[in-house]
């Protein structure tokens, strides 16, 4: 691939995501944290979150999408307990997705 | 200027049980391995995690490059699935306000925002002082931005010794660990409504429209939930 397209993706991939970053920093010196409008924006900013993730597990993206879907709701859900039976750490499910998933496909 | 202990500890969030070093650590490795596989050089690679800094649209990036897409078009793909940060910040950074900081600190530390990074501090700003939680965030944000950077490096040199099957492993430890997180933060019914609403509107949206249905159910279930909130006085 061409290296002059290669920089110049990177290019607009960070300006059309520093946009984002920085409109958000210049609207919040407007928003107080007591208003309607804070709550709307964090309900919003956790909802697109939810639905980017659940993309991720349903339809994703890349190598992901080599493994079975039924596999991928088993690693999650079962990862989700681990993270609520352990009093919410985060790096025993962490660890146990990868190694889960990893051999669970190559079965 | 930057108040050296409570970014020290904002810089810690990346140790203990919580720690997103982890799952920074797999996904970065496993992009930097693809970038590789996409014809980029180390330079490219470590230089689309610094000043992009957001995975799931240097994944757009890739994938666009590699089917051929314009220039143009990829701006707009990254735009439109990067536009939940427009929202994250808005809902983090009225959080970090104080009078007495300078405005560069909040324009230049915007860059840091990114899911882990939000995630940690609407989990832990409650802890620090009002005056220095900007200083908490550029804690936090170096050092979710350099782990991701390093990642990135050491994923393209370890790309050969990486097969599928671990490539596979790797990718799920985002999603795992972002999911415990939203459900670790469903502590009133206007965010757990938000979350759980969205995790299902998210795919059923992408199926008649895969590039605007971040946007699309990021709005509609976000409202929902807020006016259900107002509704039940949370």
């Amino acid at each position: 691939m061409e290296s002059n397209i290669i920089v110049l993706a990177i290019v607009a991939t960070s300006l059309a995501t520093f946009i984002s970053r920085f409109m958000g920093a210049i609207t919040s010196e407007k928003v107080s944290v007591k208003s309607k409008v804070f709550n709307w924006f964090n309900c919003v900013a956790y909802s697109t979150l939810a639905a980017l993730l659940g993309r991720m597990i349903i339809f994703p993206a890349g190598v992901l999408s080599e493994s079975l879907l039924i596999i991928r709701i088993l690693v999650l859900f079962i990862c989700i307990s681990i993270f609520l039976y352990s009093k919410k750490n985060l790096v025993l499910p962490t660890i146990i997705s990868a190694i889960l998933l990893s051999v669970l496909t190559s079965v | 200027m930057i108040n050296s202990k409570v970014f020290f500890q904002g810089l810690n969030s990346l140790k203990g049980s919580r720690s997103p070093a982890i799952p920074l650590a797999a996904c970065f490795i496993a992009l930097g391995a693809l970038l590789k596989d996409a014809g980029f050089n180390l330079q490219q690679s470590a230089a689309s995690s610094l000043f992009t800094y957001a995975l799931p649209g240097q994944l757009v990036m890739a994938e666009s490059l590699l089917v051929g897409a314009s220039i143009l078009n990829i701006f707009i793909a990254v735009w439109l699935v990067n536009f939940r940060l427009y929202p994250m910040t808005v809902s983090l950074f009225p959080l970090l306000v104080h009078k007495s900081q300078p405005k560069w600190k909040y324009y230049l530390s915007c860059h840091f925002l990114a899911v882990s990074s939000w995630l940690i501090a609407k989990d832990s700003y409650k802890k620090i002082n009002k005056k220095h939680r900007i200083d908490f965030w550029i804690g936090v944000g170096i050092g979710t931005w350099t782990t991701a950077i390093l990642m990135t490096i050491i994923g393209y040199l370890s790309a050969e010794y990486l097969n599928k099957d671990m490539m596979i492993g790797l990718a799920i430890v985002n999603p795992v660990y972002f999911f415990c997180m939203m459900i670790g933060a469903m502590k009133n019914i206007s965010i757990s409504t938000a979350v759980i609403l969205g995790t299902i509107l998210g795919p059923l949206i992408y199926l008649y429209s895969t590039e605007w249905s971040l946007l699309f159910a990021g709005l509609i279930a976000g409202t929902i939930a807020f006016i259900f909130g107002e509704k039940n006085g949370i």
